[in-house]
């Protein structure tokens, strides 16, 4: 069945299959190739939603991107929910449903509408005003209210279940729009041969072609010829053709951002296909044919469904076959609209009415209007809009005033004139400059290797638009490197041509009228509520704009900037170019965070780094944590044990026989040359140059500011060569800093760095019986204490793979470091394991890692330290070097600050009651009395319960500590005061004797 | 996102390869030990920001890693040059502002 | 007491590379994890440069962006004194280098780093899903070879042939890389 107002024979989807859709919970029929809204008006629905601030009825402003009142939503299942989608270029597919937002109960009867009867309340600057007082009231009454009635549409509540993609691309030319100008530009261009890219928002290419009956191009209909060029384009290797592609954003060196909206036209998406493609091109030259939208006419309740820009309604008839109404009216201040009363008239639709403001122009549109017998009237003004839900009349009357005459319509054809889209060209940071004659800005000072072409530069006529950018076209492929020029530029055989119109708001919205007469229709800003933001002191357009909210939808303002600008300046009484105009920002329509992020979420998101050694740790059922991006063994549970029980056990299963733990994540750089002591020298506070080879010291790097930045210990394989490790997190920037210094600092020193980081896999065995787990494994290295005394390093082998095998404890205990090549890891681990278990050995994480070395008074620089810690408050002054002459941070440590009495110096802390454990970062004072905010003295670093001592324990920095030993300081919680005591860092074997044990 | 030429890739490269390392031609002194206190803070603390052009240090980070010098236009953050590391800063600057 | 140095000679450890024989097969591209190569990343000075060449085998490259190959060795221009030397004929760049004594740095990374192979019509796009650079075979001919990014990670990117690529990273951010491309090449071959 053909929808009662689709024209036989009219428009370009005669063939098309049909397509059936719901909107609102009725059922409707539309055919492929339709948007969503020519198949509602298809139907005869007019009324789509309601407006934001008044819930105003609205309709179908447009048939574009511009679209400021059709905002509805797209329903799939309950996830593929999106709001804000314009009915004017979502494309109709079979069982596509949509709603209406921004009403309740319904769209004909909306409770919020009483918004509109109680609008003198809501003018311009309401939110500003009357939400001031009180102040309190602000945040726990008014914003919540207020954000539960605004807003338009409502967030899916779902994960987004599509997929993103995202695509880098580089071209020669790249062309921005796929109108006529486009195309001819685009050809131009790829008949060079250099590499081009066409991109154009709609699904079809053709831009105002689609509308202009009128256009004749190489022997063929405008539109159809579009298509017939844009299929050659397709056909070369040196062209990509996207279609459904906007570009948003227009940024530094010729980069654009575009939006390919890949499968939202689609009955069934998903597979393969992403939602949209996210394309981020470097353009070498880029050529703008962003065309030009229309205006819609200022008057009183011109928001009425069914009054529309004559463009829209003409796009409709000539593309869908669609009549907007079967008794139309015209309001115009412009040549355009002429043309939609006449291919209207002749398709069948009555013409009520041409309401022209315009005194007594003249043209061949106007003869072909009245030969057609349609009225015509001049200088006259529609000041009114009749109907509700549909508009039912427009109310004339001459523009210098005079007798009303009431003419029923059932829809209003308007056009102001048409205004360049210069948004992409004014986000490149060029400077749009203002034509007193045609009343438009156009672009006018270049700040990118970028030319516009066609309506977007204010360039009037088919063939002069064809003219110039096919010329553009060409030079912008020789900029760009092409050295052939071939091919021919399109013949023009008809054009329709205009420009020129009106600004700012007609008479009967004139400057003393109260009546609503909308400049923006998505924020309900009328021309009356410009007018009294300049009388509030608004005087700057930027100021206008905010107060008003004038172009600060999601539409950006692209039918009402201009308008509001022109009321401004009327109000104002200055000229427009005075006023200025507000500054073009991306998105130039809405992009969806989807198509932002792209490729990164799930798996995809951030990097997880896992160790060789994961798999097995995974297998044994450990319970891992992040760090940074590591996953990392936590702890090794076993059947029915939560995690203190698991930690405990590790923790004494450790110091009683010994424990496997992964150290793999540990930051590795290996240090090579023959200055690489130097080099040590200079990034560590310790003395380097005599370290034997093959022996090893913990380092400590700081900042030029004498703190701590890192540590970890080094071992020395030969004269030129170190083996340096870092803190897991510290890996990277340790690198960098490393890196920093020797470029740009030392750049004298013979030595070079790489991280080995993932080279080597770390097996930490530790333990009394740490050697006799690794010993039977190892050839070619004596274990002994003698041949390898605490803190050595040998190079040899393990289960027959090359090792580096350091002798180094994090716990206190004899302790061995196996660094094997990392495909090795896991199965070395595996032997060591399996030794380990003739001797009892466990597997353990970084919590028992964490307590250990906390039994020890072993620092974790970021925990421990913070960045404001030097050596000295660490108690690790042992570790600096005391007859050296250089080192970085040697003159930061010495600041005043540094080496004042009383800094926080780190210290054990004991609670009274063993059983406490404090909280780590929890604040220390002198006087658990004293009167709140209390002067804090310290704050806690680290706090375990430690089962080996039987008691908790804890670091913490606390001010002058090492002078408070013995003292008593309070802890006050939530729940209480805790008391604690002062203590040594040392809370087991504090003579170190295990280490040899 | 900017393009950046790299004086060693001896080309122009994405930004999203560069890390920014701040200030340039702020020396190290070679007897940092004895630096006064007022030495010390124009060396570490004291840092330019200037409207227009700042010469700074920038890393081609996932390139070829080296640190190179840039001098670039704060108001219309454009680079005008970049040159390698340890050359003096540049005499003349090529398009610079008025 | 373990003192003696004991002599055991049990089987050696089983190597287990990450994602070992992973592949993917998209329309227009093919991802394949590369077996285990032999690698060193080599620092060095201009001067030291001829006799490095010689000692292995290939000429190391001055140019920006390029690699040499010969014998199953690749030498990557990494940066104006470093290369990444790969050797797929199973022999040690890094013996190589031990005897040669003019200033340089040689650090084995063999299984610091993952290969990918990125074949097919579709590698160049595929890449570029989320690689910054222009891999046009005017940009980035046969041969051309550089450090970059892929999403979040840093990558070594050669490419290999008009079109085919090898994606280097480091072991840990194989799986990341994998994932990308995989998720990048049906993508690509939509």
């Amino acid at each position: 069945m053909i929808a009662a107002f689709r024209i036989p024979g009219a428009g370009r989807l005669k063939q098309a299959e049909t397509a059936r859709f719901s909107f609102d919970g009725q059922s409707y029929s539309g055919v492929e190739g339709d948007t969503l809204a020519s198949a509602l008006l298809a139907n005869g629905v007019h009324l789509v939603g309601r407006s934001f601030k008044y819930h105003r009825p609205r309709g179908f402003l447009s048939a574009g991107a511009e679209e400021p009142n059709a905002l509805v939503e797209i329903k799939r299942d309950a996830a593929r929910k999106t709001p804000n989608v314009r009915a004017t270029v979502q494309e109709l597919y079979d069982g596509l449903t949509a709603q209406s937002q921004n009403r309740w109960p319904s769209l004909s009867f909306d409770v919020g509408a009483v918004n509109d009867i109680a609008s003198p309340l809501f003018s311009a600057g309401f939110y500003y005003k009357t939400f001031m007082w009180p102040k309190a009231a602000w945040k726990n009454f008014y914003e919540p209210k207020i954000r539960a009635a605004a807003g338009l549409g409502v967030a899916p509540d779902q994960p987004d279940p599509d997929h993103y993609s995202a695509r880098f691309a580089h071209c020669d030319v790249l062309v921005l729009g796929g109108g006529a100008a486009g195309i001819a530009a685009a050809l131009a261009a790829a008949e060079t041969g250099v590499r081009v890219i066409l991109a154009d928002e709609q699904a079809d290419f053709g831009g105002s072609l689609r509308f202009e009956s009128g256009a004749q191009i190489e022997g063929q209909d405008g539109f159809a010829w579009a298509q017939a060029a844009v299929a050659k384009l397709r056909d070369m290797d040196n062209v990509r053709v996207l279609s459904r592609t906007t570009a948003f954003g227009y940024y530094a060196q010729n980069f654009v951002g575009l939006v390919e909206r890949v499968s939202d036209h689609l009955r069934n998406p998903g597979g393969e296909l992403p939602r949209e493609r996210l394309w981020q091109v470097r353009a070498k030259r880029v050529v703008l044919a962003t065309g030009a939208i229309e205006r819609h006419m200022v008057f009183a309740d011109n928001d009425r469904p069914g009054i529309m820009l004559a463009s829209a309604a003409r796009t409709y008839l000539n593309h869908y076959g669609v009549a907007v109404g079967r008794n139309v009216g015209v309001y115009t201040a412009n040549d355009s609209a002429y043309a939609a009363a006449i291919d209207l008239k002749k398709a069948g639709v009555d013409v009520a009415a041409i309401i022209d403001l315009r005194d007594n122009p003249t043209g061949p549109v106007i003869d072909e209007a009245r030969a057609l017998g349609i009225e015509v009237n001049f200088g006259r003004a529609a000041i009114r809009a009749g109907g509700k839900l549909r508009v039912s009349s427009m109310t004339v009357q001459p523009k210098n005033g005079g007798g009303e005459r009431t003419i029923p319509v059932d829809a209003i054809l308007m056009s102001a004139g048409w205004t360049p889209s210069v948004h992409l060209f004014s986000q490149s940071r060029g400077k749009v400059a203002f034509n007193d004659e045609t009343k438009r800005f156009v672009p006018g000072t270049y700040a990118q290797d970028c030319v516009s072409v066609g309506a977007c530069n204010g360039t009037d006529g088919l063939s002069a638009t064809i003219d110039e950018a096919y010329a553009a076209g060409a030079k912008a492929a020789k900029d760009a490197g092409a050295s052939v020029v071939k091919g021919t530029k399109p013949k023009v055989d008809a054009s329709e041509s205009w420009s020129r119109g009106m600004l700012g708001a007609a008479p009967g919205a004139g400057p003393d009228t109260t009546v609503k007469a909308f400049v923006d229709f998505q924020n309900d800003v009328t021309a009356k509520d410009i007018r009294q933001a300049v009388h509030e002191g608004m005087h700057s357009i930027e100021h206008v704009k905010r107060f008003t909210t004038n172009g600060m939808a999601t539409d950006q303002g692209k039918t009402s900037n201009m308008h509001g600008l022109a009321i401004a300046a009327e109000t104002l009484g200055k000229p427009i170019p005075q006023v200025g105009l507000t500054t073009f920002r991306a998105p130039y329509t809405p992009v969806t965070f989807g198509s932002i992020i792209g490729h990164a979420r799930g798996p995809l998101f951030d990097p997880t780094r896992k160790t060789a050694i994961h798999p097995w740790a995974e297998a044994q059922g450990a319970v891992f944590e992040d760090v940074g991006q590591w996953k990392r063994a936590w702890y090794f549970p076993k059947a029915g044990e939560d995690m203190h029980a698991a930690v405990d056990r590790e923790c004494v299963t450790v110091r009683k026989t010994a424990g496997l733990f992964d150290a793999s994540t540990l930051g590795k750089i290996e240090v090579v040359g023959p200055d690489a002591a130097k080099f040590m020298e200079l990034l560590y506070t310790n003395p380097w140059e005599k370290l034997e080879p093959g022996r090893c010291r913990y380092g400590i790097m700081l900042r030029e500011d004498g703190f701590i930045y890192d540590d970890g210990v080094v071992g020395r394989l030969a004269p030129d060569r170190f083996h340096v490790t870092t803190t897991t997190g510290g890996a990277p920037r340790v690198m960098n800093h490393m890196e920093d210094y020797l470029q740009t600092e030392f750049p004298h020193l013979n030595v070079w760095l790489t991280s080995i980081t993932e080279q080597w896999a770390v097996i930490a065995v530790q333990g009394p019986k740490s050697r006799d787990i690794i010993a039977p494994l190892v050839e070619g290295i004596d274990m002994s204490d003698e041949a390898l005394p605490h803190m050595s390093v040998r190079e040899g082998r393990i289960c027959g793979v090359p090792t580096r095998l350091f002798r180094m404890s994090f716990t206190g205990e004899r302790g061995f470091e196996v660094n094997v090549p990392a495909d090795y890891g896991q199965a070395v681990w595996e032997a060591l394991w399996a030794e380990g278990q003739k001797h009892g050995a466990c597997a353990y994480g970084t919590e028992t890692m964490h307590v250990l070395r906390a039994e020890k008074g072993y620092i974790i620089v970021g925990q421990d330290t913070d960045g404001t810690v030097t050596p000295n408050d660490a108690g690790l002054d042992w570790a600096v070097g005391k007859k050296k002459t250089d080192f970085v941070g040697i003159r930061g440590m010495a600041r005043p600050d540094l080496v004042a009495k009383g800094r926080k110096q780190l210290v054990g802390l004991k609670t009274k009651d063993p059983k406490v454990v404090l909280e780590e970062g929890a604040q220390i004072v002198e006087d658990p009395k004293q009167a709140i905010p209390m002067k804090m003295i310290g704050h806690v670093t680290s706090s375990y319960w430690s089962e080996n001592c039987g008691r908790s324990i804890a670091l913490a920095l606390v001010a002058g500590g090492r002078d408070r030993m013995g003292e008593t300081l309070y802890v006050p919680m939530p729940d209480g005061t805790i008391e604690v005591e002062v203590t040594g860092m040392v809370f087991f074997d504090e003579k170190g004797e295990r280490l040899n044990g | 996102m900017l393009l950046i030429r790299c004086p060693y890739c001896e080309e122009e490269r994405p930004e999203l390869e560069f890390r920014n390392a701040g200030e340039a031609h702020i020396a190290r002194s070679a007897n940092m030990a004895g630096e006064t206190d007022d030495d010390f803070e124009k060396f570490f603390f004291i840092r330019s920001n200037p409207k227009g052009i700042i010469y700074e240090r920038w890393r081609h980070m996932h390139g070829c890693a080296r640190f190179f010098n840039a001098v670039r236009d704060t108001v219309s953050d454009k680079f005008l040059m970049t040159y390698k590391a340890g050359e003096p800063k540049p005499a003349k600057l090529p398009g610079a502002a008025k | 007491m373990a003192k003696a140095i004991k002599i055991a000679a049990p089987a050696p450890a089983e190597r287990r590379a990450a994602l070992a024989g992973q592949e993917l097969s998209a329309a227009g591209v093919t991802l394949a994890v590369l077996p285990p190569a032999e690698r060193i990343s080599l620092r060095a000075p201009d001067a030291s440069i001829a006799a490095l060449s010689k000692a292995l085998g290939v000429t190391l490259p001055r140019k920006p962006k390029t690699s040499a190959s010969r014998a199953g060795r690749t030498a990557l221009w990494l940066g104006p004194d470093e290369w990444l030397v790969i050797d797929e004929a199973e022999k040690d760049p890094l013996a190589d280098c031990a005897k040669v004594t003019v200033l340089h740095s040689a650090v084995g990374i063999s299984h610091r780093n993952v290969a990918i192979s990125v074949t097919g019509p579709a590698a160049a796009t595929t890449i570029n899903s989320g690689c910054p650079q222009d891999l046009s075979l005017g940009a980035f001919p046969v041969g051309a070879a550089s450090r970059t990014i892929l999403g979040k990670v840093e990558i070594v990117l050669l490419r290999t042939a008009a079109d085919t690529f090898r994606v280097e990273c480091w072991r840990s951010f194989s799986d990341y890389v994998f994932t990308f491309l995989s998720e990048a090449a049906g993508d690509a071959a939509a």
